[in-house]
């Protein structure tokens, strides 16, 4: 494998634990293995509970983010998200309970109180969330009634989010620590009642780069509102009306297709998948939407728009595909909602995907996946560095899909990067969305300097 | 962000809001990056080493990897004694590193794991080392996490054998960018004096793209040297809060004598690095020397006038800060605000001090403090110029002040990590940096009239 792998390891390229998470399209028999934990000793890519709750949570402009925990899980949570915002920026500070040692042997529920009361007090915000991080649930912080006080105290929304690292280590918990969150805060006391509306929520959208904002035009343009997106843009008391909601969308599905459950359960609005990521996606979620609407004059206006966006997209598409056509991709993203809109986007371009990969895909979704893929595909789930290295190598990429820690590694191996992290700032949602990925990626395929990099050393460069 | 600062009069004594410090872990990964094929090692959950990898990776645009123990809440029940073992089986032989640098997180450190014992209790290929640093969060920084993990290096690996010194000297250079440790050996070769540096993470979180991608890069100090450096003759221990505790530990552990010295940024700090160089092995200093210096006194006059008699707020690791600021009084500028997240009232002492002896008044000198009262400061009384990280420029945009970023951590601007801030180069370097930022503010700011094609 040294031929491969810069990793020295003698027979094995990866671990022989992992080879269940290692599937071939085509030649591989069974099911992948995808929900364990990661092993120790190696180089995950994951992150933790707390960061899946944050992710989640974050986008809500109006609240206080309050981590409560030393000051680490604060300090790199810190504006983690590309997430914008038309109103409040509170959500891009970063709060932090600091707990030091007299902290984690006492305990440190009175310094969580002190602070809300602080908080509060300078910036009587509609809510505040309180994370809890891994240390607060070794020593056993009741977060829970620190929080039910301090909210009675000040009268507004103080909301724990159980979400210490260690509780998995799998985003997915945090998701799901996050949505018990939101339920928690849009349920409506008592004696409050939400009025029925025609509007629809957007769930699973965080209007990175101003996303939402774009599917909210297309919306408007056909004569359907949006009530309020969970999270993208969402202000606490937006949150609060979402019971009055006809429909619920759903595109993040790792994250919220339990809160779309719960919301159909408790308060019976139905919900449906979309996806506006890249122009057929975007087509086939407008044209579902107007379905369920039912109302001719908004088919006629959903497919006038589609005419017209598709009219100015199609030829930049075709112009990127005649430059893009015959390269190759591999893919490694967080979920596989992710993963299956890149995909389809690519093959949009005519570029050959032959590594596709997530760290907290579940079963179902990887067989979704394996179906948009050809024969020969590598699936991976939870890949270390040295997995990446070594497809990246052995199936001649020329660009690759991922987040932060993926970018650094193509490039020494000199291969492309397109961003796709939580923290991007690019709208790469609709028409105009697509027509952005598609520069993107040609941008980066088909930069000059990777010229500069097959010979680098200044003698091969003189000759 | 202008609702960061609430214009009212309030409290700040509980917690942190937009802190100016982080956790010790991510210090400790990044001293370990400078052992020579190192795999620093986080054990707990796999959060904290995700975070940590990501903040390197952003700073230093290049791949960092480390290897987690992967907590669940079984391992913090039980105890993480078999995550650990577990991990140094599969570390050695998945990824095959020279040494395996352990730190602790918060989660490790409060189910108390006793990382030697599970250490020795595992199986160490021949050959290969595994050392360990405690690190918990909530004490300290990621200075503090830097400083105990250059300890750890010293208390595993280096020795005496009991013989003569060598005429080499130690340095450990402190929490600085690869391009400044690389300045740090150049000035030091460039008078002609052997030395061991480390830690060192030039060539490893700055290495070069060529044709071959490397998981363990060419730079870092080796095992052997580090095990060698109990046989100098001298370690100069650059930063009191990143370096010291390794640098006397060295003393007391090999009888190396050590000289505690700032990192040297600015114009005293490093004819300080000189000296003492220069009493340690009484060479002459060459003429190369010189003429870097005076480039620096002719630099400084031909500039002053851009900024002597601004007011300057600074902020950012303490080992830095506490030179940086010693600079700017050279240059003429006078410090309004000099803040730490860092804990520790030395940091206090040392600036309030300096201030005193260059008769400033009226400026506000905090340790452990963070970027919100950074900010309301900034916000009752402005200044000129902001010196500090990237997440100061939050407040550079809200009060519109010209930022200067230096220091760890800078995620949105490009090659500053090669470009040294240290030595005579370095001198230049902040000088350009800061009339630049300032000129420009000017030539932004200034009517038509005024706007002058020389300046």
């Amino acid at each position: 494998m040294d031929t491969y792998c810069s990793q020295p390891a003698g027979a094995e390229a990866y671990i022989e634990d992992r080879k269940d998470s290692i599937l071939t399209k085509g030649k591989s028999k069974g099911n992948i293995s995808c929900s364990s934990d990661s092993l120790a000793g190696a180089v995950s890519q994951r992150a933790c509970v707390y960061c899946g709750a944050r992710v989640v949570l974050n986008p809500v402009t109006d609240a206080v983010h309050l981590v409560h925990g030393p000051i680490g899980c604060a300090a790199f949570t810190w504006d983690i998200r590309g997430s914008l915002s038309s109103g409040s920026e509170m959500y891009r500070n970063s709060f932090s309970t600091d707990m030091k040692e007299r902290d984690i042997i006492f305990g440190g529920e009175q310094k969580l109180a002190a602070c809300i009361d602080e908080i509060v007090a300078k910036y009587a915000p509609p809510a505040v969330f309180v994370y809890s991080t891994c240390v607060v649930g070794v020593i056993g912080d009741d977060i829970i009634s620190v929080c039910k006080e301090a909210s009675l105290r000040h009268n507004i929304d103080v909301i724990p989010v159980e979400s210490s690292g260690f509780k998995s280590g799998n985003k997915i918990v945090g998701y799901r620590a996050a949505a018990d969150a939101l339920l928690k805060l849009i349920t409506p006391k008592d004696g409050v009642h939400i009025e029925p509306t025609r509007k629809l929520n957007f769930l699973g959208e965080y209007n990175l780069g101003g996303e939402k904002w774009v599917v909210e035009r297309y919306l408007k343009e056909i004569g359907i509102e949006i009530n309020v997106a969970f999270t993208g843009d969402s202000t606490v008391a937006a949150l609060k009306q979402a019971p009055g909601a006809c429909l619920n969308l759903v595109q993040c599905t790792g994250s919220m297709h339990y809160v779309a459950m719960k919301l159909e359960q408790t308060f019976g609005t139905p919900y449906m998948d979309v996806n506006f990521f890249g122009a057929e996606n975007t087509t086939e979620s407008l044209r579902k939407i107007a379905d369920f609407y039912g109302d001719e004059d908004i088919k006629r206006r959903t497919e006038a728009l589609i005419e017209r966006e598709s009219s100015h997209v199609r030829p930049v598409i075709e112009k990127y595909r005649k430059k893009l056509a015959g390269k190759r991709a591999a893919i490694y993203v967080g979920g596989a909602f992710k993963a299956a809109a890149i995909i389809r986007q690519l093959k949009e371009l005519d570029v050959e995907i032959v590594l596709t990969g997530t760290q907290t895909g579940k079963k179902e979704e990887y067989e979704n996946l394996s179906g948009m893929l050809s024969e020969g595909t590598v699936i991976i789930d939870d890949a270390n560095p040295a997995e990446l290295e070594r497809f990246l190598r052995e199936k001649d990429v020329d660009f690759m899909a991922g987040g932060v820690k993926e970018r650094f590694l193509a490039y020494k191996l000199g291969v492309g990067f397109v961003d796709h992290n939580h923290d991007r700032k690019d709208c790469l949602a609709g028409f105009e969305g697509a027509v952005k990925f598609a520069r993107e990626v040609h941008t980066t395929a088909c930069s000059p300097v990777w010229k500069h990099l097959k010979n680098t050393s200044v003698r091969d460069v003189r000759l | 962000m202008l609702e960061c600062i609430p214009t009212r009069k309030v409290e700040h004594t509980a917690g942190k809001i937009n802190p100016a410090k982080t956790c010790q872990p991510i210090g400790a990964m990044y001293a370990a990056l400078g052992i020579h094929g190192c795999l620093p090692h986080s054990h707990g959950s796999q959060g904290c080493c995700a975070y940590h990898r990501m903040g390197l990776t952003r700073h230093f645009r290049d791949q960092i990897l480390a290897s987690s123990s992967s907590f669940t809440e079984g391992a913090s029940v039980f105890g993480g004694a078999a995550n650990l073992k577990t991990s140094i089986k599969n570390v050695f032989k998945i990824y095959n590193p020279e040494i395996m640098a352990v730190h602790t997180t918060c989660l490790s450190e409060t189910i108390g794991d006793d990382i030697p014992t599970i250490i020795k209790q595992s199986e160490v290929p021949e050959g290969k080392v595994v050392i360990h640093a405690n690190t918990p969060s909530y004490q300290g920084s990621h200075i503090t996490g830097f400083s105990n993990m250059c300890k750890a290096m010293v208390s595993y690996l280096a020795e005496s054998d009991g013989t003569a010194k060598k005429e080499r000297v130690n340095i450990l250079p402190g929490f600085v960018n690869p391009g400044d440790m690389r300045e740090i050996k150049r000035i030091v070769r460039e008078l002609g004096i052997d030395l061991t540096m480390f830690p060192d993470t030039s060539d490893v979180v700055d290495s070069p793209l060529t044709d071959k991608y490397e998981m363990y890069p060419e730079g870092g100090a080796t095992v052997a040297e580090i095990r060698d450096s109990g046989n100098s003759k001298l370690t100069l221990a650059l930063g009191a809060w990143s370096s010291e505790a390794a640098g006397a530990l060295l003393q007391e552990k090999c009888s190396v004598p050590c000289v505690p010295l700032k990192i040297p940024v600015g114009l005293k700090a490093t004819d300080d690095l000189i000296m003492a160089l220069k009493d340690g092995f009484g060479m002459k200093v060459p003429r190369s020397m010189t003429i870097e210096r005076g480039q620096v006194v002719d630099t400084l006059i031909d500039t002053h006038f851009h900024y002597q008699g601004k007011k300057v707020a600074v902020a950012g690791d303490p080992d830095i800060v506490v030179p940086l600021t010693e600079f700017l009084l050279t240059m003429g500028m006078i410090p309004a605000y000099v803040m730490t997240g860092t804990p520790g009232s030395r940091f206090e002492t040392e600036i309030r001090h300096m201030l005193e002896q260059s008769g400033i008044k009226d400026c506000v000198v905090r340790a452990e403090g963070d970027l919100f009262e950074l900010h309301k400061w900034i916000m009752e009384n402005p200044v000129d110029l902001l010196i500090g990280t990237t997440h100061c420029k939050y407040i550079a945009r809200a009060e519109d002040v010209p930022l200067v970023r230096v220091g760890f951590p800078i995620f949105d601007r490009a090659v500053h990590y090669l470009m040294p801030i240290v030595g005579y180069r370095g001198c230049l370097r902040l000088i350009e940096m800061i009339s630049n930022a300032l000129l420009e503010r000017r030539d932004r700011d200034c009517t038509d009239e005024d706007y002058e094609l020389i300046l």
